[in-house]
């Protein structure tokens, strides 16, 4: 390798400038390049070729070599290509909607309302299961976005949300509508259990404890088999109904079908429907309380929280308290959110509620504009529906995500939509 | 000073506001505060003078809380308050101001106002989700205090602009108005005027004074400013390195070599 190096060195130098200076970028690049062969060499320079049954390993350097001089062009060059990054224009994405996001919120609602009586059964599915996250990013961005608590382990109360319709309609027969607010009370008290002794840590190491927890509860499921049948999961969940009508072909005992009671022929499609109308009913129900909440002076408490513990503690207010009220509901939004998930699948695992789970809810979040509804609300569709839009290239889907983060914290690290609460005003 | 004289004889008159006794506070090796004692009576205005790193807010910390301090007693209109959290004490009337001010800076003026009534608003969720009658009642309450407040610190024409965009002297005055409007019975000031121009420092001497006459609150202040010290303290303690060396009328401060040799004999 370092044989390579003498040629290219001497060729550079004799086109950049000779004042000492000019030598630094090239040891810069030279040594990056020799970085970059001793670690691909294992990686790159190797081959199995697998010929029936036998495997024999090959190595061939020649895309070590090339890896090696890309690194060492790009980083020679690194001072001309930045300031050529630097020139290209940046998104010029509209400012805060202020007022007007309330109509494009209005807008966006009466879309959704009428949408599946019009759409294919295929497009009603995708945006029940977009709603879900819609519903999972409206919840974080309480935690996130207005109390600033960074919480990694959002994912926690969504399985208990969902495990609580599971487990309660498998063992005691409750129906869906009974458990909705069960599943949410019960995550939002893990949410109280958790914040209690956590909520005094900042930041990171909040984050840190979060995400310990988020693994804990996924663990706890994946193993306690009597109770969860473990990796299994829970199958067989009932589907929801209508004041008691259900939308299969047959009613179980006890039961009459959607159909029967109208007079009209089965048709899948209502279930579809019916689950999306649910979706949709429980996020205009969550909009409908956050709206309400930051205005009243709990959300001006998370605010002013968010801006200056110290402030706030030294005028009366308990931080632990405040904190908790933005833990607790977000994790009662979770709750409900995946009450929804297990009766929509009918069927979940443990596997379900990975890390990548909430990492994906706080780029919604993130995206979107902390604190932003609409913005949540559109980077939720974004993220969930782009995906699936683009199934071709769902290998490359992490990769994408990676770099709109990326680029998202360059340009516009406010989000999308970056939104202020609304603010009491005082007349002139 | 005729109101010195009288607020001096007070204490004797009626129990005093705030008692501290034989308060210490060491952070590992380091005595920062030891021995310090005072008494705040009703409506006094009480000053902490001395040099920089005396032990001044150090003191103020264990008042309002922020610091659970290593010995002695703090007592409010007679119970026990050392050690307490610090939005306790707050609930029980004692509120700060901070050196480096501490305002809810992305949050408009009226708004820093509104969170400090946290406590008196009405706070229950289901009122304020079905925006009940009673709710909007509290709110319009809320808004009319401040409205008052901001009135009382001259910042009404400010109401709704951003914390962080005013000025630093109608910052100071904002967050004045933040603690009055938890209707305190002990106001801290940490160094008030620190940063304020002669004609600032002379209004907040008057707001101060205000503060007190129509509002019933007792004073609590650490300043550096000797001529606003001077002018409105009804009794001053001086501390050097953490000890007390010298309390009083402003008059027998002036007068006290100790002091003198410490911290005036510097000018």
């Amino acid at each position: 390798m370092a044989v390579q190096e003498p040629s290219p060195r001497t060729a550079a130098t004799t086109t950049t400038a000779t004042t000492a200076d000019s030598t630094l970028p090239l040891k810069d690049a030279g040594l990056a390049a020799v970085l970059t062969g001793v670690l691909t060499l294992p990686l790159l320079g190797n081959h199995l070729i697998i010929d029936g049954t036998k495997t024999t390993l090959v190595t061939n350097y020649v895309p070590v070599l090339i890896a090696m001089a890309l690194v060492f062009v790009v980083r020679l060059l690194r001072g001309p290509l930045d300031r050529a990054l630097a020139a290209i224009p940046r998104p010029r994405l509209p400012a805060a909607l202020g007022e007007r996001q309330g109509l494009w919120l209005a807008a966006l609602v009466l879309a959704a309302l009428v949408f599946p009586f019009v759409a294919a059964r295929g497009a009603i599915d995708v945006l029940t299961f977009a709603l879900t996250y819609v519903l999972l990013g409206l919840g974080l961005n309480i935690v996130v976005g207005f109390a600033g608590l960074l919480d990694l382990g959002y994912v926690a109360f969504y399985a208990v949300g969902a495990y609580t319709y599971a487990l309660l309609s498998q063992y005691f027969g409750l129906s869906f509508w009974l458990c909705l607010p069960l599943g949410g009370l019960l995550a939002a008290l893990f949410g109280v259990l958790l914040g209690f002794p956590v909520l005094r840590l900042r930041g990171d190491y909040l984050a840190i404890v979060t995400l310990g927890f988020g693994e804990i509860i996924r663990l706890v499921l994946n193993n306690w088999d009597s109770l969860t049948h473990g990796p299994d999961g829970i199958n067989g969940i009932d589907r929801p109904t209508l004041f008691g009508l259900t939308f299969t072909k047959r009613a179980p005992e006890g039961h009459t079908t959607f159909f029967d009671f109208l007079g009209i022929p089965f048709d899948s499609q209502y279930a579809v429907i019916f689950l999306y109308l649910i979706a949709l009913a429980l996020v205009l129900f969550t909009l409908f309380v956050i709206n309400r909440l930051i205005r009243m002076p709990v959300g001006r408490a998370w605010e002013a929280l968010r801006e200056d513990e110290i402030a706030c503690r030294s005028l009366g207010l308990n931080p632990t308290l405040v904190k908790l009220s933005a833990f607790a509901l977000g994790a009662f939004f979770a709750g409900l959110a995946g009450c929804f998930y297990a009766a929509r699948l009918g069927a979940i695992t443990p596997e379900s509620f990975t890390f990548i789970e909430s990492a994906v809810v706080l780029a919604i979040v993130v995206l979107g504009g902390m604190g932003s509804q609409l913005g949540v609300i559109l980077a939720a569709l974004a993220l969930t529906l782009l995906p699936e839009l683009a199934r071709e290239f769902s290998e490359y889907r992490m990769l994408v995500f990676g770099l709109v983060m990326v680029l998202m914290m360059i340009w516009r690290p406010q989000g999308l939509l970056p939104a202020s609460r609304p603010r009491l005003e005082l007349p002139q | 000073m005729s109101a010195g004289a009288a607020s001096a004889a007070s204490p004797a008159r009626s129990a005093p506001l705030l008692t501290v006794e034989g308060l210490q506070m060491r952070f590992g090796g380091l005595l920062a505060v030891d021995g310090i004692g005072f008494e705040v009576g009703r409506g006094e205005i009480f000053a902490i003078i001395g040099p920089n790193g005396a032990g001044k807010t150090t003191v103020f910390n264990c008042v309002s809380g922020f610091y659970r301090p290593s010995g002695g007693s703090i007592r409010l209109d007679g119970s026990e308050i050392a050690g307490r959290p610090g939005h306790r004490i707050a609930r029980a009337g004692v509120v700060r101001t901070f050196q480096n001010i501490r305002l809810f800076r992305k949050m408009t003026a009226v708004e820093n106002l509104l969170v400090a009534q946290h406590n008196q608003l009405d706070t229950s969720w289901l009122s304020g989700l079905l925006a009940l009658p009673r709710f909007r009642r509290a709110e319009r309450e809320g808004l009319a205090r401040a409205a008052f407040w901001l009135e009382q610190v001259g910042l009404r024409a400010h109401a709704n602009f951003e914390a962080g965009n005013l000025s630093y002297g109608q910052q100071r005055r904002l967050e004045i108005a933040r603690c009055m409007i938890t209707r305190p019975r002990l106001l801290l000031l940490d160094e008030p005027a620190a940063g304020l121009n002669p004609q600032e420092t002379r209004e907040l001497d008057q707001l101060i004074r205000r503060l007190r006459d129509e509002h019933e609150v007792s004073v609590l202040l650490i300043e550096h400013d000797m001529s606003l010290v001077m002018e409105i303290s009804d009794r001053i303690l001086v501390m050097e390195y953490g000890r007390p060396i010298g309390a009083g009328t402003p008059a027998e401060v002036r007068a006290n070599p100790r002091v003198i040799k410490a911290y005036l004999g510097e000018e």
